[in-house]
């Protein structure tokens, strides 16, 4: 595909860890060739194997759900509590994120199944599935890391870049982060919502009434299912339904908080201006990609239960091809970038996750 | 036993549509769980399973399928959209069920023809449990009611399925009146339902074979010896075949109710197409000048919903309804079915139908 412009695309200069790293406009286009030949391959290479795979995730998720949910009417014992609130903790993260997250993206698309297609899907979670695909598809997935229009960026809540300007507000930074790791379902479910716009009058509440309304119709079937229907379906063991799946949704908010914020925000992370991105090539794109995102390292399972994005990087670049396939081509994606200089960032979550929280705490203060 | 089975049926039904279940089930429904435990346990979606496979010819092959309870039945005469996944993808063709309207099993001929991608599939690979998709019933080649007295049927190759359903619908109800049928087929061996047609009392048949002509009763292609042959003055004639079939039958028999199976043909991508491409929502049409069709959409006046405009983010993804097209990024062509398309980076092959 080509993009025209008047401008021409610039080489862009930026300081990893120390080091300076520059992306000519050859080195992008050819960067990105490579890519794109990558992406292509694995295209036509798409089949029953990644049918049978997504249906497994799916049963996996169905299984842990309706077994979860069973085992609580039986919650009065605690390890009946403690084994259902589990299974249906990693039910809703197996939802959120391998199914929900990945499907919306369009990666079983292909396959021309209604029930797993990116148009028709919705995911256990409070936000609506229309709203999320605005807001995180083509919003954030396009204008990855650019301050100033990916809102992902602290969420309109957080400070989380030096080049967001300090005001007294940011000194709850990491107080504001806490409530949004508890409560994160909500925060993302409020995110199409973009109250910083509100507060700041460049829009008023009326222009998001159908938004609201969105988020209050889907919110609140998921409160009822969750905190009255359920509960009352135990009769006398409602209370340990109730605890039960408030603690489900809990673990299922911070490990998803945990994953999301080690995507993008933690050291080393790259933000771009508006600037830097104009007249932006696909290859320089692609840099751009890599430079604001960052991987977790792991096994298997932690990755399933990350829904692969623990290769953030990957699912960056390609956003739209199924995320087992991330995985598989990491060493490619990897290889290509060490030939172009282009750093890959990647580490365990405990060392990426404290990164992310002293950055959080740093912030918090005035300067640089 | 009969009626204690119905009943309880009947309650599955409602208590799976009721909106606690749905609430409870919610936001995946009710199917998306009862339909791992067996794929055809859906009430919103009407699927089967297949009972039997059989190869009666080297060319067909013939299904039997057992409805779910979503099924909500056909009339003879009438096709259905059968879905299956080839290699991960839902793929969807029409058949004519052969089998007798409101029998409790359905059965479907499909003849195989080269380079038929789904026909092909059933021939070689079609097993016994294995589920498909069944909607969009449709089509106006039926019976009338009353029933005509005397009616005449030709058809050719897998044209004879659903003649077959009104055949075996008319035996079943007990028809009195006079029945011809003329079936063409290239060759005996290949001439689906030859045994149970020569046996099916108060029907006369007449086999026409057009390559291999041993045991042939009639000579070469449709023409008016062999309507004379068969039948004069009915009052009613059915045809269904290959279009030259159709045709034929209609120089003589204007009144002539038809229909005709055409293989989709799939036109060789070429730079500019010069087709028309019809925005079907909208009600415009507009010819194709080598955009992408977001682009062509947005120039006609409409306005679509749109996000990244380089394929990543599907916010404008359409399903396109008929025609070809390719995508620009990956290089992948659809073909000529129902599929879902990204606007923004998918160019026409010829004639398109968007749903936009």
């Amino acid at each position: 595909m080509t993009i025209t412009t008047s401008v021409p695309q610039k080489s862009i200069s930026k300081t990893v860890a120390g080091k300076t790293i520059t992306m000519t406009p050859e080195q992008a286009d050819a960067f990105g060739r490579e890519l794109d030949a990558l992406k292509e391959r694995v295209i036509t290479d798409l089949g029953e194997r990644d049918a049978t795979y997504i249906r497994r995730i799916i049963k996996a998720q169905r299984a842990l759900e309706v077994g979860g949910r069973a085992m609580l009417f039986g919650g009065i014992f605690p390890p009946f509590w403690l084994a259902g609130t589990a299974m249906l903790g990693l039910s809703k993260i197996l939802d959120n994120m391998e199914i929900g997250h990945n499907v919306m993206h369009g990666q079983y698309d292909w396959m021309g199944d209604p029930a797993i297609s990116s148009r028709g899907f919705e995911w256990d979670t409070a936000c609506p599935g229309d709203q999320w695909r605005h807001s995180h598809n083509y919003m954030h997935h396009t204008y990855t890391n650019i301050v100033g229009m990916d809102r992902d960026i602290g969420y309109g809540i957080l400070r989380i870049s030096e080049d967001q300007p300090w005001r007294p507000y940011f000194l709850g930074n990491p107080v504001y982060a806490f409530l949004l790791m508890v409560l994160f379902q909500y925060g993302v479910a409020l995110h199409e919502m973009e109250t910083e716009r509100i507060r700041a009058g460049e829009i008023s509440l009326a222009d998001k009434r159908e938004i609201l309304e969105g988020i209050w119709r889907k919110t609140k079937r998921q409160t009822l299912k969750d905190y009255v229907a359920f509960p009352l379906l135990a009769g006398p063991f409602a209370p340990w339904v109730f605890t039960g799946n408030l603690t489900a949704n809990l673990i299922r908010n911070v490990w998803s908080y945990m994953i999301i914020f080690c995507g993008h925000f933690p050291e080393d992370v790259q933000e771009f201006s508006i600037e830097e991105t104009k007249a932006e090539t696909r290859g320089m794109w692609y840099f751009r990609q890599v430079l604001g995102s960052a991987n977790l390292t792991g096994g298997k399972l932690f990755h399933i239960l990350s829904g692969n994005l623990s290769f953030q990087i990957e699912h960056h670049l390609f956003p739209d091809i199924p995320a087992h396939r991330h995985a598989e081509i990491a060493t490619e994606v990897q290889d290509i970038c060490r030939r172009y200089g282009v750093p890959y960032n990647s580490g365990p979550l405990p060392r990426q996750f404290a990164t992310v929280v002293r950055k959080i705490v740093k912030l918090a203060l005035p300067g640089r | 036993m009969q009626g204690i089975h119905m009943f309880t049926q009947t309650l599955t039904q409602r208590v799976l549509r009721s909106p606690l279940v749905d609430l409870l089930t919610g936001p995946h429904g009710a199917d998306r769980y009862t339909e791992l435990v067996d794929r055809t346990w859906t009430v919103a979606e009407a699927r089967a399973k297949v009972i039997a496979v059989l190869r009666p010819t080297p060319r067909s092959v013939t299904l039997t399928l057992e409805p779910n309870q979503a099924f909500t039945g056909f009339r003879a005469g009438q096709h259905i959209n059968l879905t299956l996944e080839i290699d991960g993808r839902r793929r969807t063709r029409p058949y004519s069920p052969a089998s007798a309207e409101g029998a409790r099993y359905m059965e479907l001929t499909i003849g195989r023809h080269d380079g038929g991608m789904v026909s092909t599939y059933l021939y070689n690979h079609a097993r016994v449990g294995m589920v498909v998709g069944l909607d969009s019933v449709g089509g106006d080649f039926t019976l009338p009611t009353p029933r005509p007295l005397r009616i005449l049927f030709v058809s050719g190759g897998s044209g004879i399925t659903p003649v077959m359903s009104m055949l075996r619908t008319l035996r079943t109800e007990g028809f009195t009146g006079e029945i011809a049928l003329v079936h063409y087929a290239r060759a005996a061996e290949e001439a689906c339902y030859r045994n149970e047609l020569n046996a099916m009392p108060g029907v006369r048949v007449l086999h026409g074979y057009t390559r291999s002509t041993a045991g042939s009763d009639l000579d070469g292609r449709f023409g008016p010896e062999h309507l004379a042959a068969a039948m004069t003055d009915s009052d009613a004639v059915y045809v269904c075949g290959p279009p030259a079939l159709v045709e034929a039958v209609r120089e003589h028999c204007p009144g002539a109710r038809s229909e005709s199976f055409v293989p989709p043909t799939l036109p060789l991508p070429t730079e500019s197409s010069g087709g028309r491409i019809r925005f079907t929502n909208s009600g415009v049409e507009i010819v194709d000048d080598g955009d992408p069709l977001l682009a062509q959409a947005e120039a006609a006046g409409l306005r679509p919903e749109s996000g990244c405009r380089m394929g990543i983010c599907h916010s404008c993804t359409r399903r396109k309804t008929s025609g070809v097209v390719k995508n620009l990024t990956t290089g992948v062509v659809s073909s000529t079915e129902e599929e879902d398309v990204q606007i923004c980076v998918s160019v026409p092959v010829g004639d398109v139908d968007l749903a936009l």
